[in-house]
């Protein structure tokens, strides 16, 4: 697995950085807006998506600029892509 | 229809509010190649979460034969679009490989005949195949003209009067209705030019096409008004179907409205602004009777 | 000349009396570009002053510097009708001991008039005063160098407080009339290079929203006047600054011009939007509290049907003769709306202050009908809430909300919500909103207040009616 990173710094979007881990787990390092009130809710988006997935021992690096779950679910699906090579789509 | 780049979550996210009748999300050109797999998960992700609403939503995905297409196909399917647009058609083979592979991902989720096509046609070969291209699936739903690349493709340039896409809007029109389906016209870029923009949707009306596609929620009221009947159309068109119905009653042949013949052509536009009414928004249901 | 009353800062300081525990007062018609309270309280510090009220009529950004003086003792107690930037953010986390009073410009005018609100010494910005003290927010001099147009929110305080200190960057020849600061009222006057950076007071004209959604918001907002029932011959409309607001007024302007409909006044801060359809007569006459633009400040210098109110006569509760009370429409933003169609416009939905009260209470209140005009959603914001964070506009003086996703009407206007569904707009039950909303971007966590109360934010009649805890 190599590093890779999806999303961009506009409003509404997320930067996305997965990068592989010797620590077991996803780790998650989140900036954004609305930390108080929806932090909790973003990382477990991340989370379940990542699981989805199968992609274990990570560290992700969010940049949150208010995206919408579905924003953060197609972010952290692209980056996981990149990342692993496996593609959810068949060719 | 309204575009909207498919690797923008801001503006993916409440497009409708502005009220288009349809959104066409895009994975094609306004999609760098090294954001078409990112942006396919956008496209997937908001058709599945957002509530678009009664908006008729439409992805244009790229060319089968580019390393993108199927898997656009697959996402888009799987996500619930209503329709898929398919750039630069020139032949009925291509949309029949399109319905297949459409047909594929719709038995693997068991949602056979859930997608239709529109398919855009964007070259001089797909002007001249442009009847073959709307009879060639059940799933077409529309044809569209693609004003930039078909220009290019003649080797010429857009102009401000339009002369150089008059045979493919007219053989596109032609062709749409022949086939018994809708036809769609190219965009207008300058969005600091209402005015022009203003003549060209009232040009491509008088020429039948159905709709505009727009890429900015300010042309969205242009369109409508455009394409809205007048108030004095509306009247008329009352007047003469009620004139019908009258006939109908009395069991006479031959209806005069205003001293005018009123035979089938005219009734038929009659019934059709009446449903614009209806559909505008304009007239309830109950009005019009 | 004879009888000068121009002084040096020190001096002018020295002769008002002042001493630690003093409330100072200052106006905020410079907005952004205000040089006055961070000159004076350097001031002030530098000579060795203590435990002062900062009284200002609002604060913003610019007055970041104030942070320091707050650690180092100089202000300890802060009354304002709103607080932006890192101070703001630092008196969230709890900077300052005692809590912020918040008001409305409205309560604070009548708490200065009604000997709530004491002030020992105001420090007023001008950009003309003749040495007498006759002062105004423009110059009619060549040596003009700043404008605000306005003194509204200063003249409550002029002629209120014990002392005052006019500070100007125009010395004129005497006698500087009209004035709006008369001369009676003034003890010092103080000349400075520069009140105020003029290219942040105020923009050269205003640009018109490009945002469909501020445009959308518009369009719907200019419908609901147009069909509620008060758009005749006569009417009268004031509305706040930000995008969709300023743009309503292009709408109105299309329906004034088919209809033949013209406005009595339009009041409140003043535009180039309003100037224009004043000077179009379309609007009779322009009543400036604050000049939000150098049109609008040129206006008031110039045209005699472009007058200045103070915020007494502007917005008072307590004073029934004051503009509010002949108000028909207001047009209003908000940072969340409530079930309740309570509003709040100072807290953050993230707990930290962020705006300011203005004249939201006052003109909610006492005019025939407000609408409050906001998105449904800020980014992951949401604007319609179950309950607002904070209450600064109480419900039952709100009337209707504009949002892209739907209009609700207060209950207990039926008469609104009649003749907006006769018009056929897309009138919605206000819990719908609220649901929406959640359903786009999730239910938020409860915020992490703690207990300390770090502002009280005061209703138009002098009461508590909300406070702000701090915020982790």
């Amino acid at each position: 697995m190599n590093t890779a990173s999806a999303g961009t710094l506009e409003s509404g979007d997320i930067l996305i950085q997965i990068a592989p881990s010797e620590a077991p787990g996803i780790e998650i390092e989140l900036q954004s807006p609305v930390a108080a009130q929806f932090g909790r809710q973003i990382k477990a988006v991340i989370e379940e998506t990542l699981s989805g997935l199968e992609v274990n021992n990570v560290y992700v690096k969010a940049v949150d600029k208010g995206a919408l779950d579905c924003t953060i679910r197609a972010r952290v699906s692209a980056a996981a892509v990149r990342a692993t090579g496996k593609d959810v789509w068949k060719d | 229809m309204m575009f909207v780049p498919g690797n923008n979550p801001g503006m993916m996210a409440d497009a409708h509010i502005y009220g288009p009748d349809s959104i066409m999300l895009d994975l094609e050109d306004s999609v760098t190649m090294a954001e078409k797999d990112a942006a396919r998960f956008l496209v997937h992700n908001a058709l599945k979460s957002i509530d678009y609403g009664s908006t008729e939503m439409v992805v244009r995905i790229n060319p089968l034969n580019t390393p993108y297409g199927k898997k656009d196909v697959e996402a888009v399917v799987k996500a619930g679009v209503d329709v898929i647009r398919m750039p630069k058609t020139e032949t009925a083979d291509e949309v029949r490989e399109l319905e297949a592979e459409i047909l594929k991902v719709e038995q693997e989720i068991g949602a056979v005949g859930r997608t239709q096509i529109m398919a855009a046609i964007e070259s001089a070969l797909g002007v001249v195949n442009a009847y073959e291209i709307a009879t060639a699936s059940k799933r077409m739903m529309g044809i569209a003209l693609g004003a930039e690349d078909y220009s290019a493709n003649l080797k010429t340039q857009r102009t401000p009067g339009g002369a150089e896409l008059l045979l493919a809007r007219e053989t596109i029109v032609v062709a749409a209705r022949a086939a018994g389906i809708c036809c769609f016209d190219t965009v207008y870029s300058n969005l600091d030019d209402m005015d022009t923009f203003r003549a060209e949707v009232e040009l491509i009306k008088s020429l039948g096409f159905d709709g505009k596609s727009i890429i900015n929620p300010r042309q969205i009221e242009v369109v409508n008004e455009v394409f809205a009947p007048k108030p004095k159309d509306i009247e008329k068109a009352r007047k003469i179907i009620a004139a019908i119905r009258e006939a109908k009653e009395k069991g006479s042949g031959v209806i005069a409205v205003n001293g005018k013949m009123v035979d089938r052509p005219v009734v038929l536009r009659a019934e059709r602004t009446i449903a614009l009414a209806i559909a505008s928004g304009i007239i309830s249901e109950e009005e019009a009777l | 000349m004879r009888n000068s009353k121009v002084v040096t800062l020190e001096e002018a300081i020295r002769r008002s009396g002042l001493h630690d525990g003093c409330t100072i007062s200052f106006h905020h018609h410079f907005r952004g570009g205000d040089k006055v309270v961070n000159m004076v309280v350097d001031k002030l510090a530098e000579m060795g002053f203590k435990d002062l009220h900062l009284a200002a009529s609002s604060l913003s950004d610019v007055h970041a510097p104030l942070i320091d003086h707050i650690r180092s003792g100089v202000i300890t107690r802060i009354s304002t009708s709103g607080l932006r930037g890192e101070l703001a953010t630092a008196i969230s986390h709890g900077l300052l001991k005692e809590p912020v009073i918040f008001r409305s410009h409205g309560g604070r005018g009548s708490a200065i008039a009604c000997g709530e609100l004491p002030i020992d010494v105001a420090f007023l910005g001008a950009s003309s005063a003749d040495p007498l003290g006759n002062a105004c927010g423009y110059s009619r001099s060549e040596n003009a160098k700043s404008i605000c147009g306005s003194l509204g929110y200063a003249l409550p305080d002029a002629r209120y407080a014990k002392h005052v200190v006019v500070i100007t960057d125009d010395l004129v020849e005497y006698p500087n009339m009209p004035m709006s600061i008369a001369a009676s009222d003034v003890e010092s006057v103080v000349v400075v290079d520069s009140v105020g950076d003029s290219s942040k007071i105020s923009s050269g004209a205003i640009r018109d929203s490009k945002n469909p959604r501020d445009i959308l918001l518009a369009k719907q907002a200019a419908k609901v006047v147009i069909n509620s029932g008060y758009f005749n011959d006569g009417f009268s409309i004031q509305t706040g600054t930000g995008g969709a607001s300023l743009a309503v007024v292009k709408y109105i302007r299309e329906s004034m011009l088919e209809k033949g409909i013209k406005a009595s006044f339009a009041l409140g801060g003043i535009t180039a939007h309003m100037v224009k359809l004043h000077e179009e007569g379309l609007i009779g006459k322009l009543i400036d509290v604050q000049s939000f633009d150098k049109v609008a400040a040129e206006s008031i210098r110039d045209d005699m049907f472009h007058q200045e109110v103070s915020a007494v006569d502007y917005a008072s509760g307590v004073h029934k003769g004051s503009a509010v009370h002949a108000l028909d429409i207001v047009i209003l933003s908000a940072l969340e709306v409530d079930v309740d169609f309570n509003v709040n416009v100072l807290v953050g939905s993230d707990g930290v202050i962020r705006g300011a009260i203005g004249g939201h209470q006052d003109t909610a209140a006492d005019s025939a009908l407000s609408i409050i005009v906001c998105p449904l959603l800020r980014g992951r914001i949401p604007c319609v809430v179950p309950k607002v964070t904070t209450l600064i506009t109480p419900g039952k003086s709100v009337d209707v909300v504009v949002t892209e996703y739907g209009i609700a009407v207060n209950p207990a206007r039926t008469d609104i919500r009649e003749r907006l569904e006769a018009a056929g707009l897309n009138v919605v039950d206000i819990h719908s909103l609220a649901a929406k909303a959640e359903s786009i971007i999730g239910k938020p966590d409860p915020l992490p207040f703690k207990e300390r109360v770090v502002g009280i934010v005061m209703n138009r009649d002098g009461e508590v009616l909300d406070e702000i805890h701090e915020i982790e």
